[in-house]
């Protein structure tokens, strides 16, 4: 079986963010496989276990987000991807990545292709099923159980706490949601393999892509920090007087029950 | 220049999320005095029509089919693109929800256009306008404009105020016959597991336990204190790791996103990760047994004290309230 894994380097969810030239600051942050995308690999690599086959992790980024893949490597992937557009775009979106992910996978023979439902960095989860359109395969989001028999896939997905029991078939795209798998760490001799496992480099020209065929949609004009919270209320007295208090705030100051 | 916008609505148990309401709100905005269009797909939404137009919606298309009973991306997208189609508009909103979220890529991506998601608010009007959204779960904000073509914007739950509702407003309900055929998925079983109803990211009331509440039994207090406010119940990644309740009440960075009028944190410290995913919470409350815990500095009201002590007393305190 053809496994893929669309994969993103983000920031650690425990990295405060900082703004400076109208830009999010990496000075000094710590980089992360996005944690959805850690559920699409580990769900991979288990598919794979049970099915043969092979599963290779793409992502679109720059020279940095080499050491992403090689973690997912080290979990367990066979082959790795990297996209560098730095070079060539100074722009992207959710239409520009999705273009250049299809553009690859066009003439791969795919049978699964695995997500993260959302990076938690630009938070819009568009590029799995981006993806699969431009493909023309079917796709399944925020799922939380897969079993494949043959080319059958049942699936268990969450929708907004309710959960949907989908039949469907290969070739199939799916996004992880939480509670899929436990993301294993990778092991010391994984990292040791990792180191020669295969990584193509890529760049536009490789995939036949002008930059003016994956043009971004949408632009940023300004990114900027919420503003700063005043400092709240710590009730004090004892405790029947403080919630006596917070339920008349609540009510009276705040209106808000 | 004005813009024809057409609107998704929403049907969640045979009435309209209110979501659709203030998809429609922002409808109005983008289109600079064009018309709104709303949109209803189902196998019986005829009679929720008037409704969006009550609530600013020039006129309204609906599709019914058995196949759109409930929701796949197949039969949506087929019955979407037939009413795209017919008119053609210059700008599309849904809701940011699981349907949302599902369905507008897929349509985004037909039409080769840009998709801004998870819209919190608005600035400007017509072409002028720009769209901010979260980014890092809420931790900064993003200013996007679309460059051109095709404008698609799903907006958040809980975010834009819906227009007022106005029973005396009229307009042209039209049905549309669209064959949906060749679906590549069954569901084959629904399970309700949301809370009395509540969906947690359109929840106007949040209360949300972290590792203070110690056991899948110390969130019944917090339940109560949920449904006697009309509000879900939230949990922090500690709770969920720790198995006190489902990751599908998670709240943070992974996790939920969610804005209601009140937070209410009981026994969650504030990790930076949590904090993401509840922040921009309109009031919060914290309660919490440590008085230097990190929730404080996000909270409006904070009660140091034992979450079990405390969250009974609210709830009769608030049933108190409620009687008068």
């Amino acid at each position: 079986m053809n496994i893929y894994v669309l994969v993103k380097r983000t920031f650690d969810t425990e990295e405060k963010i900082t703004v400076s030239n109208g830009k999010i600051s990496e000075d000094g942050a710590e980089f992360i496989i996005n944690p959805y995308d850690e559920y699409a690999i580990e769900e991979a690599i288990q598919v794979r276990d049970a099915n043969d086959g092979e599963v290779t992790v793409i992502t679109i980024g720059g020279e940095d987000a080499e050491k992403q893949l090689r973690t997912a490597l080290a979990m367990g992937a066979d082959k790795a991807v990297l996209i560098d557009t730095e070079d060539d775009l100074d722009e992207m979106d959710e239409f520009t990545s999705a273009k250049i992910i299809a553009e690859y996978l066009k003439d791969k023979e795919v049978d699964l292709i695995l997500a993260g439902n959302v990076a938690i960095d630009g938070g819009s989860g568009q590029v799995g099923p981006r993806v699969a359109e431009l493909l023309g395969i079917n796709y399944v989001t925020t799922i939380t159980n897969l079993e494949i028999s043959g080319t059958s896939v049942k699936i268990i997905r969450d929708v907004e706490g309710d959960s949907e029991t989908i039949e469907t078939s290969l070739p199939l795209l799916v996004t992880a949601q939480q509670g899929l798998n436990e993301p294993r760490y990778p092991s010391l001799p994984g990292i040791m393999k990792a180191k020669k496992k295969p990584l193509e480099k890529l760049e536009l020209d490789d995939l036949d892509l002008e930059e003016d065929d994956v043009e971004a949609k949408t632009q940023t004009i300004e990114i900027y920090l919420p503003p700063q919270k005043a400092a709240g209320r710590i009730l004090e007295g004892d405790i029947a007087n403080q919630v006596n208090e917070l339920v008349n705030l609540l009510k009276n100051e705040a209106k808000v029950i | 220049m004005s813009k024809k916008v057409v609107v998704l609505g929403e049907a969640r148990e045979g009435a309209l999320r209110n979501v659709s309401f203030e998809a429609i709100a922002a409808a109005k905005k983008i289109s600079g005095g064009g018309e709104v269009v709303g949109v209803l797909l189902g196998d019986a939404v005829q009679s929720l029509a008037e409704e969006m137009i009550h609530y600013g919606a020039d006129r309204v298309v609906t599709v019914e089919h058995p196949h759109l009973k409930l929701y796949t991306s197949d039969a949506f997208s087929q019955a979407f693109m037939a009413v795209y189609e017919q008119e053609k508009p210059e700008a599309i909103v849904f809701g940011h929800t699981a349907l949302g979220k599902d369905l507008s890529p897929k349509i985004a991506s037909k039409l080769a256009s840009g998709l801004i998601s998870d819209v919190t608010a608005i600035e400007g009007e017509g072409d002028a306008a720009v769209f901010i959204r979260p980014i890092f779960s809420g931790k900064a904000f993003e200013k996007v404009k679309n460059k051109d073509g095709l404008l698609f914007i799903t907006v958040r739950p809980n975010n834009i105020a819906p227009l007022e509702h106005d029973a005396g407003r009229t307009g042209e309900v039209a049905a549309l016959s669209v064959d949906v055929t060749n679906l590549r998925t069954i569901i084959s079983e629904v399970i309700r597991k949301s809370t009395e109803g509540v969906d947690l990211s359109e929840a106007k009331v949040v209360v949300a336990g972290g590792r203070g509440v110690k056991s899948a039994e110390g969130f019944e207090p917090l339940q109560e204190l949920a449904t006697l406010l009309g509000g879900a119940i939230g949990a922090s990644r500690g709770a969920c790791d720790a198995d006190y309740c489902d990751y599908s009440l998670q709240i943070g960075q992974t996790g939920k996103v969610v804005t209601p009028d009140l937070y209410i944190a009981a026994g969650i410290s504030g990790a930076i990760q949590h904090m993401a995913g509840m922040s921009n919470s309109k009031v919060i409350v914290a309660i919490n047994k440590d008085s230097e815990a990190n929730i404080f500095k996000v909270a409006d009201y904070g009660i140091v004290g034992d979450l079990f002590e405390v969250i009974p007393m609210m709830i009769e305190e608030i049933k108190k309230i409620k009687t008068n």
